[in-house]
């Protein structure tokens, strides 16, 4: 018995020259949780759109096997009628949401299905309860945030009660505590009601705790179908880029078994003394002597803690003299934007920016990350010209280049090379496809060509300021991505980063500047930033606890084989800060 | 990010939006409709006192005037105008401005500037209450309500309205992309095209996401199921009967010339006590449902 079952399934869009999906096999039993992986491009996204009847019936181009969806081939039911049995979620919340006020939105799914009236407010009244959405029931759905609309085009999804739900990426727009949010919606509709999962989600730390099972898709087949662990182990050995932060950490130091999740990877450490057991004291707790505390606890949070009681130790006075004397020179070199006291207040409504102050240096590579709403985008705008403050100022050493979220907005021509120059096309990588047209272009290279347009021009860019680049994108684009700034930053231009992504800031950012309802509440080295949060902290750092500041894996596999090194023993003596590997 | 406010039903607490859209567009369709069948200044000015009353009642009179100046008065001042240049009954001239060739003798009249700001009256009254409609009949449950006729037309109405915000957001999001170009992107009349032409480009895309998405939610699936049943509020009562109340003493008074005006060939305008009364009654009809507030929370 399934709710879902491809049987050798090959599919071609029109015109495409090869074929999306490949002999592709598989079932999906009631109740599953299965998550969907794959690069960029490897045929995820059709692969729900056939099991949600789009394709072939909405896009077109040739198909061939079979595909049930609740007991209803898809050949010969459309996705009105498939609609019934699988609830779908696609990507864009803008485009998922039909009708003007929230409540006429849940109950337009159950209305096109013939339901009758008091079955309709039952069931939106029932939905909007258990997706937490009931006070926005009201509300006009042109007013809610991108969260709240990805809510409430899942609610709408799931309003008929399907036996199953497709969804495609949705937690990419979202910040980190609104992704976990829906995940665990997801997890606890899957547990309650026994709805069946189909989850295309990039970001697997995220969901692979709740998963049952997991299916790798490359090149359009299916490449690995197994539980979690099973996959970690199957990604460890073929698709590197498919590992989560935590099975790298694992992978690195030779611990088994890979984790899922945090709670997973912090219990093999236990397990294994490389963490103090829960509930033991910890270092600082009462405890004096640093040594004494990394000894008691014979973990990687005893040498952090130690690390971390050290680094509490006073500076040396030449020390400090020379920081002074560096620090302001820093502060004396004129730089690449400033920004003193910027408000930004709406008329009629709230202040989005609250007194920001904010230097960065030629060459610095800033993260700035907040949860929606929280004025990223706006500081960005600021930035870049594009919006006036209503009080403060913003100075800028030069032109500032903004990449907004979406990179197809600055295409406005036919090819290519009449969008950027020569040069910035080949900085960009791009030297070759001229002729092309934009909208041709795959997701990584449109994003490049938009870099292209806004690093061109007569004028060097002083600042190089991106709204959420990685949305969308795998880990071997973000990589990519991440070392291209790093590039940048090293000519001397300053990169100031929007992201939720907290792997990727790591991976890339030297400083972090946290934002809350308009104002900085944190900003130092990424190191300091992200070690010590729940939601803006990497995987790394929420299993180490944030010892010595590890954020990458390779980071903390260092940490942890210097734990291994020592023998989970006493020290001979409290660790410097400098001694823990960063 | 700001974003200009448009003219647009939003959920508030007052009597008119806790009444259901057909009646809150049927109580905005029997002020518009005792406008065109009014023919006295005078029921004209109590009906746009009516009108504005109901908005700032229902929390959307900063919207409604603000409409108003922008456009609904501009093009209220242009007919006047146009009505001066262009009407020949009136006798009372006050300015003869010669030959103008093939609109022969220009001669202004007092009666076609009565007629021109009666006419002008009359329009913004009607293009209010218009408002008012918009502003305070969810327009979901109006389309929901058309479904039951005609349901491919009700839904089309519903891609139409959906798709244009989502293509206003489009515009505006490209227009900021281009001045993030080094070179501050195309100005004025050719960038705006140059925008206008990557919207238009787009729009076929965003159509079709947002058909795939209506496929998924079932429409064209098995037909559509009978609407839930509500029982009528105390704002329904009231607003109904209102909106009743208008109407017949708006037709009854047109049929019977209780409020007789005439602006040509000499202005007539008799203040006798039937047109007070009758202003004042259109007033009170209009006014008392909102004097009831309880149960208006959204």
């Amino acid at each position: 018995m399934s709710v879902l079952r491809f049987e050798r399934v090959s599919y071609r869009y029109p015109d495409a020259p090869g074929d999306a999906l490949r002999e592709v096999s598989l079932t999906v039993a009631p109740g599953e949780f299965c998550v969907l992986a794959g690069l960029s491009g490897s045929g995820k996204s059709t692969l729900l759109r056939a099991a949600a009847g789009l394709v072939p019936h909405f896009h077109g181009g040739s198909f061939s096997g079979t595909v049930t969806v609740g007991g209803l081939d898809t050949r010969r039911h459309g996705p009105a009628e498939i609609g019934a049995v699988a609830g779908t979620l696609l990507q864009d919340p803008e485009t998922q949401v039909i009708m003007s006020t929230v409540r006429a939105e849940l109950a337009l799914a159950l209305e096109n299905l013939g339901s009758s009236g008091a079955a309709v407010a039952r069931a939106v009244e029932e939905t909007s309860l258990a997706l937490g959405i009931a006070h926005l029931l009201d509300r006009a759905t042109a007013e809610l945030s991108g969260g709240e609309l990805q809510r409430v085009a899942l609610a709408a999804a799931l309003v008929s009660r399907p036996p199953l739900v497709l969804l495609d990426e949705p937690t990419s727009q979202l910040d980190p505590v609104a992704g976990d949010e829906l995940i665990w919606q997801l997890r606890r509709l899957n547990q309650e009601s026994d709805t069946a999962v189909l989850l295309i989600e990039h970001r697997l730390e995220r969901c692979l705790a709740a998963a049952d099972r997991v299916i790798v898709i490359a090149h359009g087949a299916v490449a690995c179908d197994r539980d979690p662990t099973g996959f970690l182990e199957w990604a460890a050995e073929n698709e590197p880029a498919l590992q989560t932060p935590g099975a790298r950490l694992f992978e690195q130091v030779g611990l088994r078994p890979l984790p899922t999740g945090v709670k997973q990877a912090r219990a093999t450490l236990r397990r294994s003394g490389m963490l103090a057991p829960a509930g033991s004291a910890t270092a600082g707790e009462g405890v004096e002597d640093a040594a004494g505390a990394a000894g008691h606890l014979g973990s990687v949070a005893g040498l952090a803690s130690a690390a971390s009681i050290a680094s509490r130790r006073p500076e040396p006075a030449e020390s400090r003299r020379r920081r002074g004397r560096l620090g302001r020179r820093e502060q004396q070199a004129p730089p690449a934007l400033e920004l003193r006291g910027v408000w930004h207040e709406l008329r009629d409504g709230p202040a989005i920016l609250r007194g920001v102050d904010l230097r960065l240096g030629a060459g610095e590579s800033v993260v700035l990350m907040g949860r929606n709403g929280a004025g990223k985008s706006t500081l960005l705008r600021h930035a870049a010209g594009l919006l006036e403050p209503t009080r403060g100022t913003v100075a800028t050493g030069g032109r500032v280049a903004l990449l907004l979220q979406n990179p197809g907005d600055y295409f406005l021509r036919e090819r290519v090379d009449q969008e950027a120059p020569a040069a910035a096309l080949a900085q960009v990588g791009l030297a070759g496809l001229g002729a092309r047209h934009p909208r041709d272009l795959s997701g990584g290279q449109r994003q490049r060509l938009a870099l292209a347009i806004v690093l061109g021009g007569d004028r060097r860019a002083a600042v190089l300021a991106l709204d959420e680049p990685t949305r969308g994108m795998d880990r071997a684009a973000k990589h990519l991505l991440a070392r291209w700034l790093r590039d940048r930053a090293a000519e001397g231009i300053a990169v100031l980063v929007a992201t939720h992504d907290a792997e990727f800031a790591a991976e890339f950012a030297a400083r972090a500047v946290l934002l809350a309802d308009g104002r900085v509440i944190a900003d130092g080295p990424t190191a300091e930033i992200l070690a010590g949060g729940w939601y803006f902290a990497t995987e790394t750092a929420r299993i180490l606890d944030g010892a010595g500041g590890a954020l990458r894996p390779e980071q903390g596999a260092e940490l942890l084989r210097a734990a291994v090194g020592l023998g989970f023993e006493r020290p001979a003596r409290p660790l410097l800060a400098e001694e823990v590997p960063t | 990010m700001s974003r200009p406010r448009r003219i647009a039903y939003r959920r508030r607490a007052s009597p008119l939006h806790a009444a259901r859209a057909s009646i809150a567009a049927a109580y905005g369709a029997a002020l518009a409709t005792a406008a065109l069948l009014a023919q006295h200044p005078l029921l004209l000015g109590a009906l746009l006192c009516a009108v504005l009353g109901a908005g700032i009642a229902a929390g959307v009179g900063p919207e409604l005037v603000r409409a108003a100046l922008r456009a609904a008065l501009p093009i209220a001042l242009l007919s006047v105008l146009v009505n001066v240049l262009v009407a020949r009954g009136g006798l009372t001239v006050f300015a003869r401005l010669g030959d103008w060739g093939v609109l022969g003798q220009m001669n202004l009249t007092v009666e076609a500037v009565v007629y021109g700001l009666v006419f002008a009256l009359r329009l913004l009254v009607v293009t209010l209450a218009c408002l008012l409609v918009v502003c305070t009949a969810d327009p979901d449950e109006l389309l929901f309500a058309c479904r039951r006729i005609s349901p491919r037309s009700a839904l089309t109405a519903a891609l139409a309205t959906r798709l244009i915000p989502v293509l206003g957001e489009d515009a505006r999001r490209l227009a900021e992309a281009q001045r993030c170009r080094p070179d501050g992107g195309a100005r004025g009349a050719r960038g705006m095209l140059a925008v206008l032409r990557a919207t238009v480009g787009g729009a076929l895309d965003r159509s079709l996401d947002v058909a795939a998405v209506l496929e998924l939610r079932g429409y064209g699936a098995r037909g559509r199921g009978a609407a839930a049943r509500r029982p009528l509020s105390r704002h329904d009562l009231a607003f109904a009967a209102a909106a009743g109340g208008l109407l017949a003493i708006s037709v009854l008074a047109a049929l019977g010339g209780a409020a007789p005006f005439r602006a040509y060939p000499l202005v007539s305008l008799p203040l006798t006590a039937a047109p007070f009364a009758l202003a004042a009654l259109l007033l009170v009809l209009a006014g008392v449902p909102f004097a009831d507030r309880r149960g208006i929370e959204p």
